[in-house]
């Protein structure tokens, strides 16, 4: 039996994605069981693995652990992501809620209908290259430090450098006006950890393509 | 100048009331200022108080601090109503988060068009009593205890009464199959703090009216 932290989720990045970041950035090894059908889901609810009948769910420390946020707050105390104090955790979720917001935007993309998909786009350019990256822009050009809190990484470094990816991703000059990010990305990307999972062959998924929306979408409604 | 946290946010619940209830359970004064006006929410974003150009905004400790769960953490932390040690932070998120879903679909029921009214408070009632309150049943039944994390009181059990007189505002009967919810709920309001805080004439908002809804849709251009 091992002692690794087991992942519940479909093969895809979804709500389970910013879990997989922090733990490898962590250096935490992680195994990962794949929803691929309706009854796969149906079987983990009537085993009564899932608190709220939902996934994600991880296997961490002898606790079935659900509910994403708790999940990485949990990960991120253990694994002195979370700050040295409540005033640095303060800073530390506030900058992350913030950025969990445009995640979700991007997270939802594939699944827009044909029609809402162009006005969706330009919402989540719109939001990151005018309320999100900005603020992070200028956390970084206040302080001068390498790291968003505290002059040490944190969950909020992790969390920031992957929704950067996943908005290059939608639009890859999107960092166009914003140097210090830009240097930011490349300076966490160049940690060992997290250079380890950019690689390929590492856990980190793909982005949902349009024509896998629904199979997932079977697994869950 | 007062030490006291400054609440600015609408005349009404939102997602602003669960920082209300969290505040008066720890039994902390606030201050409150409320939006009639959106000539008021745009000063505030162009004077840069609001991080993410939202409230609710909190100003606590020499912070402006936005975001919900952000404050609730902060003040759960900062008044020991986050348990002892990692295991019971990480029992009370799950707790928390799983309420919070419930309470999303409440916050948003007010503003559903009238069409969808009744079969949005269907839902309520199926996730309430199917998902969400058997859960905290069976914490309360496996450990006996009157609180439901580490035998203290925590910021799980503000949000579950919290939730709890929210659901039965809109579905009266919803405990009926749930006695250690009612025993819980009467035990929580008994509690000297939570029993002043629901009181009439406590910061305790009413639930969304026409004028609120009005109010936030103006406001928020929505």
């Amino acid at each position: 039996m091992s002692g690794k932290p087991k992942l519940h989720y479909f093969n895809g990045r979804g709500r389970m994605e910013s879990i997989r970041w922090l733990l490898a950035a962590a250096g935490v090894e992680f195994e990962e069981c794949f929803l691929e059908t309706k009854d796969d889901l149906t079987k983990l609810q009537k085993d009564g693995s899932l608190l709220f009948q939902q996934v994600p769910m991880v296997e961490i420390d002898g606790m079935k652990m659900v509910q994403s946020r708790a999940i990485a707050n949990y990960i991120s105390a253990k694994y002195n992501l979370y700050g040295k104090d409540l005033k640095e955790r303060a800073l530390i979720d506030m900058y992350v809620e913030g950025i969990t917001d445009l995640n979700e935007l991007i997270m939802y993309h594939p699944s827009q209908p044909a029609d809402k998909k162009e006005q969706h786009f330009a919402t989540i350019v719109d939001k990151a290259t005018n309320r999100y990256f900005p603020v992070y822009e200028k956390v970084l050009k206040d302080h001068g430090q390498d790291f968003l809190v505290g002059s040490r990484l944190s969950k909020a470094d992790v969390q920031l450098l992957e929704t950067i990816l996943m908005a290059e991703e939608c639009k890859p000059d999107i960092l166009a006006k914003f140097p210090l990010l830009q240097s930011f990305k490349a300076r966490i990307s160049n940690i060992p950890t997290i250079k380890k999972f950019l690689q390929p062959g590492s856990q980190r998924k793909p982005p949902l393509l349009e024509k896998d929306v629904p199979k997932v979408m079977k697994i869950f409604y | 100048m007062s030490g006291k946290p400054r609440l600015t946010y609408f005349n009404g619940r939102g997602r602003m009331e669960s920082i209300r209830w969290l505040l008066a359970a720890a039994g902390v004064e606030f201050q409150e200022i409320f939006f009639e006006s959106r000539e008021q929410y745009e000063k505030l974003i162009k004077d840069g108080v609001l991080m993410f150009q939202q409230v609710p905004l909190v100003e606590i400790d020499g912070m402006k601090m936005v975001q919900t769960r952000a404050i609730l953490s902060y003040i759960a932390g900062k008044y020991n109503l986050y348990g002892k040690d990692l295991k019971e932070r990480a029992l009370i998120d799950m707790y928390v988060e799983g309420i919070t879903d419930l309470m999303q679909m409440i916050l948003m029921f007010p503003f559903s068009p009238p069409e969808a009214k009744e079969k949005t408070l269907d839902s309520i009632k199926e996730r309430a009593t199917n998902r969400y309150f058997p859960v905290f049943e069976k914490v309360l039944k496996q450990h006996g205890q009157d609180f439901l994390v580490g035998n203290k009181f925590s910021w799980a059990d503000v949000q579950l009464i919290e939730a709890i007189l929210a659901v039965e505002e809109n579905i009266p009967g919803v405990l009926s199959e749930f006695p250690l919810l009612q025993a819980f709920k009467i035990r929580m309001s008994n509690m000297p703090t939570i029993k002043k805080f629901l009181q009439p004439g406590s910061p305790r908002k009413p639930p969304a009216d026409a004028r609120y809804i009005e109010t936030v849709s103006r406001i928020l251009k929505q």
